[in-house]
């Protein structure tokens, strides 16, 4: 246990890259391989975002105009893979697990630095090859499920680049899973229990869990898949005796697990953020720990609500029923405790704040489709619809991306030591937000009426709403504009943020900004009441506006 | 007083969600004896959600705006930490809610047809070879072939492929492209597919089942509505996904019997 206190012997001063070369290196520094996540991650979003708008674009008309349509299938499966597996999965579990975790448990780096410089460094090629498979006879065009026969049928080699690029995430989301557990277990600085953690330590204690669990079946479906294809085996090929459902429940098994690989962090974070900005403890923590491993268990028991319609018997079909509408039990306890924390508090309106509780309203939409969307009769019209594309970027958008955005405010002061411009996070706030609804709400209208999802044409009746919500993605592919420019001014100009801008207790903000190598330096502090608002003398909440 | 406003307006919001599950149309047609009870179902869970997502809106918007710090006011909320009577209190009634559209939801399955492979046919089936084993889509009846009643359903064979469903019809040997059914009689679709995973999809009569190769699927429904409703592919299968479309004709029992007639290879008297 003492290592955590002690100056580690590692990295050696020496062979780390001083300046801003470090990002560029296999550097061992947490705080270096979070932003690296970040920003790597962000890079793709901005990749993810040019294919979804490439898809809103085809989609203003009913015809199939705009490309061709084996180029409209590889950039759906590119946009969800992208979105999934190099975006939001690398920055909500690996950069700002990787930047705050050590912080948490008051331990001066991961348990395994050099694992995690791996984990971090199979992102870059694993992305990179993904996007060049379609320059090399096309990409990958069964979709990010890659569900066979389909994708056996199709043009081998893109597929082959998929399932080797996402096994190469698999693996880079497993080591991040062991690193995540061991440091939280075992790094904890001595005198702090487990129930004293911040509540992000416990939501990546609950996520590492569901990777470390789930990840190897996908990794070894996707095996198969691959011998299926390569060495024409018949695991998932009817034509030689494979079955196709089993592929489902194979990667359901890990693929709906993926949903709170992408949304529990997000949890944590802002279990973090709400009480810092409202000035008060977040309510119910215990309540909150429960949930999160509530959602853990619950969430590996429901993936064949992805299957309602392929062929499931009716027990089963009834029991995820049951399984999925009771995960709406944990979640709930966790928003009415994040209101619960706003009421009564002294709050600022900041960016960090509203990004939030534009989080908490999106998120309790998707939640409630989501429930809708567990009752099997309800579900068998509507699977495989635009209601369904609603309903998951209502979680993984408005509820994941929303968190990453205000983690992204709330924590800039402490990576660059500058403050975000506030006004102009204010305004990237209200677009993102407009944007992003006119885009999603108007599609479950569309999946209700028949639009079905995938597709590059449609009925003519759908093609004003259709237009509607390609208007929506036009707004939020402009609301990053003000996003880039407010972090590039403000990372050379804004205005110095000193250690601690927002008063906040958690024990990152005990160090300066932007922290030492070893994050503290002399000894970790003991932080014991992370939420401890409200109990000490009022503090002054510093100016943050240029005034 | 910004309290009483907020509560007014959001208990006006809930009634405005009720107001429109029963007055604004969000469904297509209802074509088939399954969507009148889906649309049941489906108002239900609008209400609900509607009351749930106005008030958990209401909530946040009036906390940000009554508890917003004001200018020149420094200092911390109030030092509270919990409260377990709220916790169990915001623990039971998501329950509650959960479990009565839980069982809610299993009524209206049971009502369209869902549980009738429950029976002792199921554990019959579970004996029988992988290559011969059926699985129903929801409404589908009894799932062996040999127990369909021939005389009160019509069995008509689907085969899927890229990008064409392609209807079968055994009485009377018919091959079509589109699908023919008059209108109150129970339809039994026997589904496979030649290549990929199709889905048949109507929306007019809100079912949709997979049809899956290697993997006979079945799928029972009765048209209540004469028209032409379409035939969705939803399952993701191949550049032509999109355009793989085709009709259901629902006829009045007579105009059935003379497109029939014309059709069929041997003349049946009546269907």
């Amino acid at each position: 246990m003492t290592i955590s206190i002690q100056p580690t012997n590692n990295p050696p001063e020496k062979l780390q890259p001083k300046g801003w070369l470090k990002y560029f290196s296999f550097s061992l520094d947490h705080k270096v391989i979070g932003l690296q996540y970040l920003v790597c991650g962000f890079l793709f979003y901005l990749i993810g975002g040019v294919l979804a708008g490439a898809i809103r674009i085809e989609l203003t008309s009913p015809l199939s105009d705009f490309m061709p349509r084996e180029v409209y299938n590889q950039v759906l499966t590119l946009h969800g893979t992208i979105m999934i597996f190099l975006w939001i999965v690398p920055v909500v579990n690996g950069a700002f697990g990787n930047y705050l975790i050590p912080f948490y448990v008051g331990a001066r780096d991961m348990a395994f630095p050099r694992l995690n410089a791996v984990a971090f460094w199979l992102i870059p090629p694993a992305g990179l090859m993904l996007i060049t498979s379609y320059f090399i006879n096309g990409a990958a065009q069964s979709g990010w499920t890659a569900y066979p026969p389909l994708s056996i049928t199709t043009p081998a080699a893109g597929q082959i680049i998929w399932i080797l690029s996402v096994l190469l995430l698999g693996g880079s989301s497993i080591f991040g899973g062991i690193n995540f557990i061991a440091t939280i277990l075992k790094l904890r600085r001595p005198g702090l229990k487990l129930m004293q953690l911040p509540m992000y330590c416990w939501a990546m204690l609950g996520t590492s869990i569901l990777v470390v669990l789930s990840t190897p079946v996908l990794a070894g479906t996707l095996i198969l898949l691959s011998f299926d294809i390569v060495a024409h085996t018949g695991f998932f090929n009817p034509s030689l005796g494979g079955n196709v459902v089993v592929y489902q429940h194979l990667f359901w098994f890990y693929s709906h697990p993926a949903v709170y690989i992408m949304v529990l962090p997000a949890f944590g974070l802002v279990s973090e953020i709400l009480p810092v900005h409202s000035r008060k403890p977040l309510f119910g923590y215990t309540t909150m720990v429960f949930s999160i491993m509530g959602i853990v268990v619950l969430g590996l028991v429901v993936w064949a609500h992805h299957m309602f319609t392929s062929g499931t018997p009716p027990w089963m079909r009834l029991f995820f029923t049951i399984a999925t509408a009771f995960i709406a039990v944990p979640t709930g306890i966790k928003f009415f405790n994040w209101v619960a924390t706003l009421w009564g508090g002294k709050i600022s309106l900041n960016a960090a704040m509203l990004f939030s509780c534009g989080f908490i309203v999106n998120f309790v939409l998707g939640g409630i489709t989501g429930v809708a969307l567990a009752q099997v009769p309800f579900d068998v019209h509507v699977h495989d619809t635009y209601f369904v594309v609603a309903h998951f970027h209502y979680i993984v958008y408005g509820g994941s991306v929303f968190v990453i955005f205000s983690s992204i405010y709330h924590w800039f002061p402490k990576f660059t030591g500058r403050m975000l411009n506030e006004n102009l996070g204010r305004f990237h706030f209200i677009i993102t937000f407009i944007g992003f609804n006119l885009c999603f709400a108007p599609q479950h209208w569309l999946g209700l009426n028949g639009m079905p999802r995938r597709v590059a044409e449609y009925d003519p009746q759908f093609q004003l709403v259709n237009q509607i919500s390609s208007v929506g993605a036009l707004i939020m592919a402009l609301s990053t504009l003000p996003f880039l420019w407010n972090i590039f001014q403000s990372f050379f100009y804004g205005i110095k943020a000193g250690n601690n801008p927002w008063h906040a207790l958690t024990p990152e903000w005990l160090t300066t900004s932007p922290p030492p190598v070893e994050n503290w330096e002399g000894e970790a502090p003991l932080v014991l009441e992370p939420y401890g608002y409200g109990k000490k003398e009022p503090i002054e909440i510093i100016k943050t506006e240029e005034e | 007083m910004s309290a009483i406003v907020t509560l007014v307006t959001s208990v006006m919001l809930g009634i405005g969600g009720v107001w429109a599950a029963y007055n604004v149309n969000m469904l297509p047609v209802s074509a088939s004896t399954n969507a009148p009870v889906y649309d049941e179902l489906f108002r239900v869970l609008f209400i609900i959600g509607s009351i749930l997502f106005i008030g958990m809106t209401a909530l946040v918007i009036y906390s940000l705006f009554h508890f917003r710090r004001r200018p020149g006011e420094t200092g911390d909320g109030i030092d509270l930490e919990g409260n377990i009577s709220l916790e169990i209190f915001w623990t039971a009634v998501p329950a509650i809610v959960v479990l009565f559209v839980g069982l809610y939801s299993y009524d209206i399955y049971d009502r369209m047809g869902g549980m009738q492979s429950l029976s002792s046919h199921n554990h019959e089936n579970h004996m029988e070879s992988n290559a011969e084993r059926l699985w129903g889509g929801i409404g589908s009846g009894p799932i062996e072939t040999s127990s369909i009643d021939q005389s009160s359903s019509l069995p008509i064979e689907l085969t899927a492929m890229q990008f064409a469903f392609i209807f079968h019809y055994p009485k009377g040997d018919i091959i079509s492209g589109e699908l023919h059914v008059p209108v109150g009689k129970e339809v039994s679709l026997k589904m496979e597919s030649k290549d990929v995973i199709h889905a048949f999809w109507v929306p007019q009569f809100r079912l949709k089942q997979d049809v899956i190769p290697g993997q006979p699927t079945i799928l029972n429904f009765t048209p209540t509505k004469s028209g032409n409703f379409p035939i969705i592919c939803a399952e993701l299968c191949g550049p032509y996904h999109g355009g793989m479309r085709s009709n259901v004709i629902v006829d009045e029992q007579e105009d059935f019997d003379i497109w029939f007639n014309q059709n069929a290879k041997e003349t049946i008297s009546s269907l």
